[in-house]
C-alpha cells in the first residue's frame, strides 16, 4: 500500500501534496514526543501526531517516514508548511483521534495485503 | 532604573537560528533596536553567552548568560543566570542530560561556537533541540542551585509551551515568571490559569533572525545594568506558593 491510497479514506484530507506519494507504506505509528519519534519512527511510517511545528517534518525527513497524519484537527504552522513544501513530505490531516486514525490506516493496509 | 529588553534570543548555535545570527550581529541588531538588556538563549546551551557578553560589554549592552531548556515534556523553559560560571556550570549539566543523539546538519542545521571575535571556533555535536533527561517539575528547584530562575516561555504557543504540552499549571509549581510571546493573550491566560495572576510576565521575541528581535518597547526595572541586579530584581517577587501561603490568592476575587 502507498500513501496515494490513504487519500481512500475520507476522513484524511490532504493538506500538502508532494511528489512522493507513491511511497510503500510499512506500519503506523504514534508518538507526539519528537524525541522519542527520532529514535523509534520505522523507515516508511505513516506517523500520526498532533505535533504539528517545523521539528515534527525535520523528523519525519529524519526518519524517511512516508507520511504524517495530523490527528485531532491540528494544524500545521506557517514554518512547517513551507518546510513540508520544500522536504517534499505528504501531510493529511483529520478529525479522528490518534488512536482511531491508526487503525484506520492497519485496516487499509490488511485490505489491501 | 527602567532597562528595555529582550531576554530570549538564539544564536547561531542553535541548529533552526539563523546563520546571521552570530553574537556580534546580535550585539549590533540589539543596540539599533534600543535594548538595554538582553539574553542569548540557546536551546540547552550556553555556549555562545561569554561571546555574546564581552562583546556587548564593548558596545554598552547587557548581556544575561541563558539557555532555553528543552524538558522531558518538550516544554521550553528559559533560564537564566547572573554570570557566566554558574551558567557554563547548568550548560555542562545540561549537556549530560541530552539524548545521545547526533545533530546532522542537512536536516536541522549547523550549531556553530563563536568567540568574542565573532569567528566560529567549533560546534556542538549532540543535537540540541532534542529534550534533556529533566522533568519539568525538576527545573525551579535545579536552576535555583545553580543561582539562576527558570521563565517557562512563550506560554501562550500551540507548540513546546507549558500549556500547550503539559495543559495546565502542575499545582505544586514554584515559578513566579513567565514569557508571553504576545501580551494581548495575558487575560485570557489569566482566566484559565489563575496561578498566571500572581506571575511577573515578560514578552520576548524568541528571535531566530536578527530582523526579528524586539523593538525597544518593554521594560523591566533593576537597581543596576548588570546581570546580578536584573536577575536579583526578576528574583525579587514571590512565588506563587508563597503567595498562596500569605493568603494572596484568597483575598483576590476573581
Amino acid at each position: 500500500m502507498t500513501v496515494k491510497d490513504l487519500l481512500g479514506e475520507e476522513s484524511f484530507q490532504l493538506i500538502n501534496e508532494s511528489s512522493q506519494m507513491e511511497t510503500e507504506i510499512t506500519k503506523p505509528f504514534c508518538c507526539d514526543l519528537l524525541s522519542i519519534a527520532m529514535s523509534k519512527a520505522p523507515a516508511g511510517a505513516v506517523w500520526i501526531t498532533v505535533m504539528g511545528n517545523v521539528n515534527t517534518l525535520a523528523v519525519a525527513s529524519l526518519t524517511e517516514t512516508a507520511c504524517i497524519i495530523l490527528a485531532e484537527s491540528s494544524v500545521l504552522d506557517d514554518t512547517a508548511s513551507e518546510k513540508a513544501k520544500t522536504e517534499g513530505i505528504p501531510v493529511f490531516r483529520t478529525e479522528q483521534p490518534i488512536f482511531e486514525a491508526a487503525v484506520k490506516v492497519m485496516k487499509m493496509m490488511e485490505k489491501k495485503g | 532604573m527602567t532597562l528595555t529588553y529582550d531576554l530570549h534570543i538564539h544564536s547561531c548555535l542553535s541548529p533552526c537560528g539563523d546563520h546571521d545570527m552570530t553574537p556580534g550581529n546580535i550585539i549590533g541588531m540589539s543596540m539599533l533596536k534600543g535594548l538595554d538588556v538582553i539574553a542569548v538563549t540557546d536551546h540547552n546551551s550556553c555556549g555562545n553567552c561569554e561571546a555574546a557578553m564581552k562583546i556587548g560589554k564593548d558596545y554598552g549592552i547587557t548581556v544575561i548568560p541563558g539557555m532555553e531548556l528543552t524538558t522531558l515534556e518538550e516544554v521550553h523553559v528559559v533560564c537564566l543566570f547572573a554570570d557566566i560560571k554558574k551558567a557554563m556550570a547548568w550548560d555542562a549539566f545540561v549537556y549530560k542530560q541530552l539524548m545521545e543523539v547526533k545533530n546532522n546538519e542537512e536536516i536541522f542545521g549547523t550549531q556553530l561556537l563563536y568567540n568574542a571575535e565573532d569567528e566560529v571556533i567549533g560546534k556542538k555535536d549532540k543535537l540540541l533541540i532534542n529534550a534533556a533527561n529533566i522533568s519539568f517539575d525538576r527545573v525551579y528547584d535545579l536552576v535555583d542551585s545553580y543561582g539562576g530562575i527558570m521563565i517557562p516561555a512563550h506560554i501562550d504557543k500551540q507548540a513546546n509551551s507549558l500549556l500547550s504540552n503539559l495543559g495546565f499549571v502542575p499545582p505544586e509549581s514554584k515559578f513566579h515568571i513567565v514569557e508571553l510571546k504576545d501580551f494581548s493573550n495575558l487575560h485570557r491566560l489569566q482566566k484559565e490559569n489563575p496561578y498566571l495572576l500572581e506571575c511577573k510576565v515578560l514578552s520576548d521575541s524568541d528571535a531566530h533572525y536578527l530582523n526579528d528581535i524586539s523593538e525597544k518597547g518593554y521594560t523591566l526595572t533593576a537597581d543596576s545594568k548588570t546581570p546580578e541586579a536584573v536577575i536579583k530584581s526578576l528574583k525579587n517577587t514571590l512565588s506563587g506558593k508563597e503567595y498562596k501561603n500569605a493568603g494572596v490568592f484568597k483575598k483576590r476575587s476573581l
